[in-house]
């Protein structure tokens, strides 16, 4: 690990109307890292993915992608860069079978450059490289569920379609938007590893959750944010110590057990 | 048994065509079950212009087959990337022009003008949708419904290209056959070459455009790219439609500009089903010829022709195509629930 950061916010700033969805937003994200953003809800952590991925553009401020200024640049060539994201609301390819899904990032300009999957890249059949990414994420290969149509496949294989998605990019970065909501406690249970051994292959990770309690378990860092600002910055266990944070999501009463409510 | 106490069960025949890569054919029977369908198309539209009766209906086939390219244009367009056009007249005006000045003005034969307008065409049509490729859904049918309007009111206004005469004395083909094979054979060129077409990657990629263009984007994939591709592969039959269209009237003018070029297909789709390719030619070869034979009616043909499209509607509305594929391709039976 070096000690340049991969990915730095520099005042990050968006508007919508005279309303400041962030305001002043920086930090910065090193390498293998796992940062958790965690704020109230409408408190721009979205924003913040769709103003790094280039979904939105920002009013001011900027991002810098290994010393390059990616903040006016479109979405396609972001991920192209390799920072791939998840959506908060999973909207796969309904009309294609969960494999096919992910030949549409494996006939991306990046996959097809960086190639690296087994007989993937130019001349590569895509097809059984899905096959072999989704395995990856808990699909189990000789039943039928890959096969499946994405319309038909429960919440749980969908958010792994999200990131098996992102996978097939050969990201640098993922910024996960909420993988965890809506799983059910042994759905989450099983995610965890995966997000796990995404860091164990160098993979940096941006995750946004209100799961905290999995959240703290996964990430080395994490960030607040409240009405668009950043609150502080800091290890899960700081965090949770911190006073500002607990009057963001409790109010400014007096709370002991903060673990119960995560 | 009655009513409510019993249900469809409907079991795949598990037949494939293409399973990895390997031809899954056991049989005479199988392959023969898997060509069937084919076949009969193929031999039914080569067979067509010998079993016409007579010029008046050789003449129908042309134009339906110019409807048939103009409808699995819509259909590629709507059903596979998700762009609603209704710019049919748009294609069969620009290609129409471009064949008629070209050989009007330059003196080139059909085999060369078609062609060349079908490309130069596609060209300008795909130049003049490139701004409104953002737009989805209806939003993009109402521009491409607006620019056959203003390419006809330009030309009516400016009296250029003809005016309202349009350009006469252009060329038609030497020889009644070629004039009608072409056409069929384009269509069969253009039908199947578009069914490979949307289960190739990029086909795939361009029903992902369909179904959730943010991922797409979120894939590293420049959407505008193959919007672009989509629209230009589109437009290229609606041009090669109205190029050849110029050269049987050996006439191009504002007619061509007409409503029904964008409106026929769209009932088309609807009746063939839509999202199958082959259904929206069916629904050509069906609604033509009928509007033709209603002829005999008089002022109400537009009547019943409504009303046929109505009972489509109504009674099959997932489409001929989708209906008759199910039929043959599943077993059904009725079982106790």
């Amino acid at each position: 690990m070096n000690n340049q950061p991969i990915l730095q916010m520099r005042g990050v700033t968006k508007t919508f109307g005279g309303i400041f969805a962030l305001n002043e937003v920086s930090f910065d994200l090193f390498e293998s890292d796992i940062l958790g953003i965690i704020g109230p809800n409408g408190s721009g952590k979205t924003t913040l993915v769709n103003c790094i991925t280039g979904f939105i553009k920002m009013t001011y401020g900027e991002v810098l992608f290994r010393g390059k200024n990616i903040s006016r640049r479109p979405a396609y060539k972001i991920a192209d860069m390799g920072i791939a994201r998840t959506f908060q609301i999973m909207r796969p390819y309904f009309s294609l079978p969960a494999y096919k899904n992910l030949v549409i990032p494996l006939f991306s300009p990046r996959a097809k450059r960086t190639g690296g999957w087994r007989g993937g890249g130019k001349l590569g059949d895509r097809n059984a490289v899905s096959i072999d990414i989704l395995e990856e994420m808990g699909f189990e290969r000789e039943s039928y569920v890959p096969y499946k149509m994405a319309s038909n496949l429960p919440t749980g294989y969908l958010k792994r379609l999200e990131l098996a998605r992102c996978l097939a990019l050969k990201p640098e970065i993922i910024l996960c938007d909420e993988v965890f909501s809506g799983l059910s406690m042994s759905e989450i249970a099983s995610m965890v590893p995966l997000i796990e051994r995404l860091q164990i292959e160098g993979i940096t990770l941006i995750m946004i959750e209100h799961r905290l309690r999995e959240l703290f378990q996964v990430a080395n860092r994490v960030l607040v944010l409240n009405f668009g600002e950043k609150l502080i910055e800091g290890t899960p266990g700081e965090v949770m110590a911190d006073k500002k944070v607990k009057e963001a999501y409790f109010g400014s009463e007096k709370v002991e057990e903060v673990e119960t409510y995560a | 048994m009655e009513i409510g106490h019993r249900r469809k069960e409907r079991l795949d025949r598990g037949v494939k065509v293409r399973t990895e890569g390997l031809y899954a054919l056991m049989s005479w029977r199988e392959l023969g079950y898997l060509t069937m369908p084919r076949l009969v198309l193929i031999i039914g539209m080569l067979i067509l212009p010998l079993v016409m009766p007579s010029m008046y209906w050789q003449r129908v086939i042309s134009i339906v087959c110019i409807y048939a390219l103009l409808s699995l244009s819509f259909d590629f367009l709507a059903h596979f990337v998700g762009l609603v056009s209704l710019g049919g007249a748009f294609f069969i005006g620009s290609g129409g022009y471009i064949a008629a000045i070209l050989n009007t003005i330059l003196g080139l034969p059909p085999m060369v003008s078609i062609p060349i307008s079908t490309l130069l065409g596609a060209v300008i049509c795909t130049l003049f949708l490139f701004p409104c490729l953002p737009l989805r859904g209806v939003y993009f049918a109402i521009i491409t419904l607006m620019f056959p309007l203003l390419l006809g009111r330009v030309i009516e206004a400016l009296d250029i290209l003809g005016g309202t005469d349009g350009i006469l004395g252009v060329g038609s083909f030497t020889n009644s056959w070629v004039e009608q094979y072409f056409i069929i054979l384009m269509v069969l060129f253009y039908l199947f070459g578009m069914r490979r077409l949307v289960n190739l990657d990029i086909g795939l990629v361009f029903r992902a455009v369909m179904d959730n263009d943010q991922a797409v984007r979120a894939s590293g994939i420049n959407l505008t790219y193959y919007k672009t591709v989509a629209v230009f592969i589109a437009s290229s039959m609606g041009c090669l439609a109205g190029g050849y269209l110029a050269h049987i009237y050996m006439w191009a003018g504002l007619s061509m500009f007409a409503l029904d070029f964008s409106i026929l297909p769209i009932a088309a789709t609807v009746i063939g089903g839509s999202g199958t390719l082959v259904g929206p030619v069916l629904g050509a070869f069906i609604l033509v010829p009928i509007s033709e034979l209603l002829r005999a009616f008089g002022t109400l043909r537009i009547v019943f022709y409504a009303l046929i499209l109505l009972a489509f509607i109504v009674f099959r509305s997932e489409g001929i195509m989708v209906y008759g594929q199910r039929k043959y391709q599943q077993f059904e039976k009725w079982v106790k629930v």
